[in-house]
């Protein structure tokens, strides 16, 4: 829904203030559907009760996102793209992360087409206590041929649990993938001017989420849009084009800028689906690996922050992977909710009753890089996270969530009066300015660490163990 | 009124034109009622296409498809980024061959038009030499490090629309440089490359506005941007030495949007003039925190074109600060070589921020600068580079 007030959905309730969704009344829930942690159908007298059809419809239309969400893939590992409602993140937030899907082509030999297959599917990586994985298996018609086609879906839908794109502009080759993988509910590329009474014809009767393919020509995209619906598609992804970063891609990217605009700020319904974008085509030059690999890096990035739902990539590299895996963690935060870790005492190697006392906030991006300066360091001690609310050090400090009374409750909470025999809190360089106060309101003696805490091993090596402790 | 038929028919013959409104309906039974033959002609010449459908399929329906037009999606903006001049050439009275425009813009996009001014690339450069920089940039610069200038003039070879000067050693922690002494070197530097500069101060509050007064004066006329004011220096000191020796200033918060408004404010009421003021709100590194930077540039640019006056300037940004994530640097096997992680590092931070509105880059790879170059003239039509035949990815 773009931008509507709790009142607008307000008219559209019941009113009748029940609390069977959880909210404390109606116009709690009115804000909580805004936000979206909840759905319409958590109203359940508004579902059930005939009398409330109209008002129910009405207010289905509006709390539509103005981008359609398509779901790809089935079970734990389905990916859900689009459903976004605003053009800038703080107007709300971003809903579902850009998907990532790496390439195979039909043309490999079964074992290393099982091999890259699996490796998809099980990459990961941890960062800032969040495990970032891929999303799906694009799986190119290379070869032309259909039975090849055929077995290399066969392959990818034996080692993987993975979504899947079926990729060939072929219709014939689409319904052989179509026959195999239906019940993973794969995603058709593509629909072209050339083929789309054919292609349409395979979404609908397979009921499978599909690709219109118009590369720089959004009227074009926009009639292929309307012929798919025509034909009663509605799971739909718009592909308007990619070109490598040193030729269109600039327009590729306004496209794909107008298109949400279009969706979001004109209310095109023919806009209103979600966007991919092939960085794959780096590819394409004949550049060396490692070029084609960061220029792929480039332009999904690039793509990934113009509004790009899901991603077509090769390259398997964790150099040109973790950019941009990192630039999505980061882009769909939701500025709404900082990134938090529990507020509680934590052990950093093995702390005993001798161990210095680290505290620092409850922000992610805080405590996971104090802990891994702690950890690389070596250093055995506890590391106290105060719940500042998400926020860092320094904006805590100025905006008194870090202050010696939530210092001593969060002391008497941990109990970590009772691990160790001194009582003596290293704090924040940051948090100097609170000393004095935690000291007047604990008991315990203050030390000031560094500002900085990659200077953590050093300070406890200096200012720690030259005092006779630990 | 009701027709029959051959009253339709008639008309339709007689007629050059007609409104065919309600007759979907009454073509379907027409061909199973009447002679579809009897039709065609005439349906012909008035809707070619849906007659050869009409052929082709007598069957189906027809079933126009909703008329689609598509125009670009312009909007209407009541504000305007102030225009800023960096540099100025001999008949203004400095020495440099090249003037930058940056800002100007009255549009969010570009395909809106009212974009005049490119966003623009500045390499960073420092008084003194940086053997603690990581692998990657201490490969790029170990060789020029020794000389301000011959890094700027290097800088300039390897794609530098402007070169900034950091005089991080007048730091009494670092180096505690005499002012005089790095007056000599932003001379130098001058000397050096007829580009823009930027002049950087070494952050210390006591010692910057006494420095900046300095390096004012010797640079007189070369509308440099002494960087930087903030709220924890005497700026009304650098906002006097600006304006008596013709340079810009770039207004320095962290990441705070009202106090960029606030300081911004202050330093126009020093008397700064408006189009000599640029804003910075810090760049936190990709991994680290960019997505405040990202949100608070386009924050800062709607509220710009929406026309709110004190947020209306070019936006500066330390993409350096990219190389303080350690995924930038550290050998760590898992991460892939670091040699091509650095500088992608470094690039997708001056990438989100560019797109997020920034205008100034500040950067320090220059495989990284290389390829923000391209993307600005990709993004500005300016390159012109050979068709590919998209569809081939499948292909390849």
């Amino acid at each position: 829904m773009a931008k509507v007030s709790p009142l607008e959905i307000y008219k559209y309730l019941p009113g009748l203030n029940c609390k069977e969704c959880g909210e404390d009344s109606c116009m709690a829930f009115a804000s909580a559907l805004i936000e979206r942690s909840k759905s319409y159908e958590d109203c359940s007298p508004l579902v059930k009760d005939e009398k409330y059809k109209k008002k129910l419809e009405k207010l289905i239309e509006l709390v539509t996102p103005p981008v359609k969400e398509v779901v790809i893939g089935t079970g734990e590992r389905a990916c859900t793209i689009g459903g976004e409602e605003v053009m800038y993140r703080h107007e709300l937030t971003f809903f579902n992360p850009t998907a990532l899907f790496i390439d195979v082509s039909d043309d490999l030999p079964a074992d290393e087409l099982a091999d890259r297959v699996a490796r998809i599917s099980r990459f990961a990586i941890e960062r800032v206590g969040q495990k970032l994985r891929l999303d799906g298996i694009a799986i190119r018609a290379k070869s032309g041929d259909a039975a090849k086609f055929g077995e290399a879906v066969v392959t990818a839908v034996e080692n993987s649990d993975m979504p899947l794109m079926l990729c060939s502009f072929d219709p014939e080759q689409l319904e052989v993938g179509l026959e195999i993988a239906i019940e993973r509910r794969p995603l058709i590329y593509a629909a072209t001017k050339e083929n789309v009474d054919a292609v349409a014809e395979l979404a609908a009767k397979y009921g499978a989420p599909v690709v219109a393919h118009s590369p720089g020509d959004i009227q074009g995209l926009f009639e292929l849009v309307a012929k798919l619906r025509s034909k009663g598609v509605e799971d739909i992804v718009l592909d308007i084009g990619t070109y490598p970063m040193d030729e269109k891609f600039g327009s590729s990217l306004e496209n794909m800028v107008m298109l949400r605009r279009l969706a979001i700020e004109k209310g095109e319904k023919l806009a209103g689906y979600p966007i991919m974008g092939v960085p794959l085509v780096a590819w394409l030059n004949g550049n060396d690996p490692a070029k084609a690999a960061m220029q792929e890096c480039i332009i999904a990035s690039a793509q990934l922050l113009r509004y790009a739902d899901l991603l077509v990539l090769h390259s398997m590299d964790m150099f040109s992977l973790l950019p941009l895996l990192t630039l999505r963690q980061n882009i769909y935060t939701d500025p709404r909710v900082p990134i938090q870790v529990d507020a509680k005492l934590y052990e950093i190697g093995k702390p005993d009753e001798n161990s210095p006392v680290l505290l620092t906030t409850n922000f992610a991006l805080t405590y996971y890089t104090v802990a891994s300066d702690i950890e690389a360091g070596k250093v055995d001690c506890y590391l106290l996270v105060v719940n500042t609310e998400g926020l860092a050090v320094e904006p805590a400090m100025a905006g008194a969530k870090l202050t010696g009374s939530l210092v001593k409750e969060a002391i008497e909470e941990s109990g970590v009066e009772s691990k160790v025999k001194h009582r003596k809190l290293i704090i924040p360089g940051m948090a100097a300015r609170i000393s004095g106060e935690i000291e007047d309101l604990t008991g315990w003696e203050v030390l000031v660490g560094p500002i900085d805490s990659s200077r953590i091993p050093a300070f406890i090596e200096q200012k720690w163990k030259s005092d006779g402790q630990g | 009124m009701k027709l029959n038929l051959e009253d339709i028919i008639k008309s339709l013959v007689d007629m050059e034109s007609i409104e065919l409104e309600n007759v979907e309906l009454d073509v379907e039974e027409l061909v199973i009622q009447a002679k579809q033959a009897m039709l065609m002609p005439i349906l012909q010449q008035l809707q070619p296409q849906a007659a050869a459908t009409l052929e082709a399929k007598p069957e189906q329906k027809l079933e126009a498809l909703p008329e689609i037009t598509f125009e670009k999606p312009i909007k209407e903006y009541r504000g305007q980024v102030e225009e800023i001049t960096l540099g100025a050439t001999r008949s203004e009275g400095g020495s440099r061959g090249k003037v930058l425009k940056i800002g100007g813009q009255r549009t969010l996009y570009h395909f809106e038009g009212g974009w005049i001014n490119k966003p623009v690339v500045s390499f960073d450069v420092f008084d003194i030499p940086q053997p603690q920089f990581p692998k990657a940039l201490r490969e790029a610069w170990s060789e020029v490090w020794d000389s301000p200038a011959e890094w700027a003039r290097e800088a300039v070879k390897r794609g530098a629309d402007l070169v900034t000067i950091h005089l991080v050693s007048t730091d009494p922690k670092v180096k505690d440089t005499p002012i005089n002494e790095a007056a000599k070197t932003v001379e130098e530097v001058l000397q050096a490359v007829d580009v823009p500069i930027v002049i950087g101060g070494s952050g210390n509050p006591e010692k910057d506005p006494a420095l900046f007064e300095k390096v004012a004066a010797v640079a007189e006329n070369e509308r440099c941007l002494l960087a930087s004011a903030n709220l924890d220096l005497d700026h009304k000191r650098i906002v006097d030495a600006a304006v008596k020796y013709n340079h810009n200033v770039l207004s320095w918060v962290s990441l705070d949007i009202n106090d960029q408004k606030t300081l911004n404010k202050l330093l126009l009421e020093e008397g700064l003039p408006r189009e000599k003021l640029v804003q910075d709100p810090t760049t936190a590194a990709l991994g680290y925190g960019l997505e405040y930077t990202y949100t608070m540039i386009e924050r800062i640019k709607l509220n710009a074109l929406k026309g709110e006056k004190e947020l209306a300037f070019p936006v500066s940004c330390g993409v350096t600060n990219a190389w303080a994530a350690r995924e930038a640097w550290m050998n760590v096997a898992e991460w892939g070589p670091r040699e091509y992680r650095g500088p992608l590092w470094e690039t997708v931070n001056a990438l989100a921020v560019m797109l997020a509105g920034a205008d100034i880059m500040m950067m320090l790879h220059p495989g990284a600068v290389q390829a923000i170059k391209t993307i600005i003239d990709s993004i500005f039509g300016d390159y012109q580079g050979v068709e590919i035949k998209y569809e081939d990815w499948l292909k390849v």
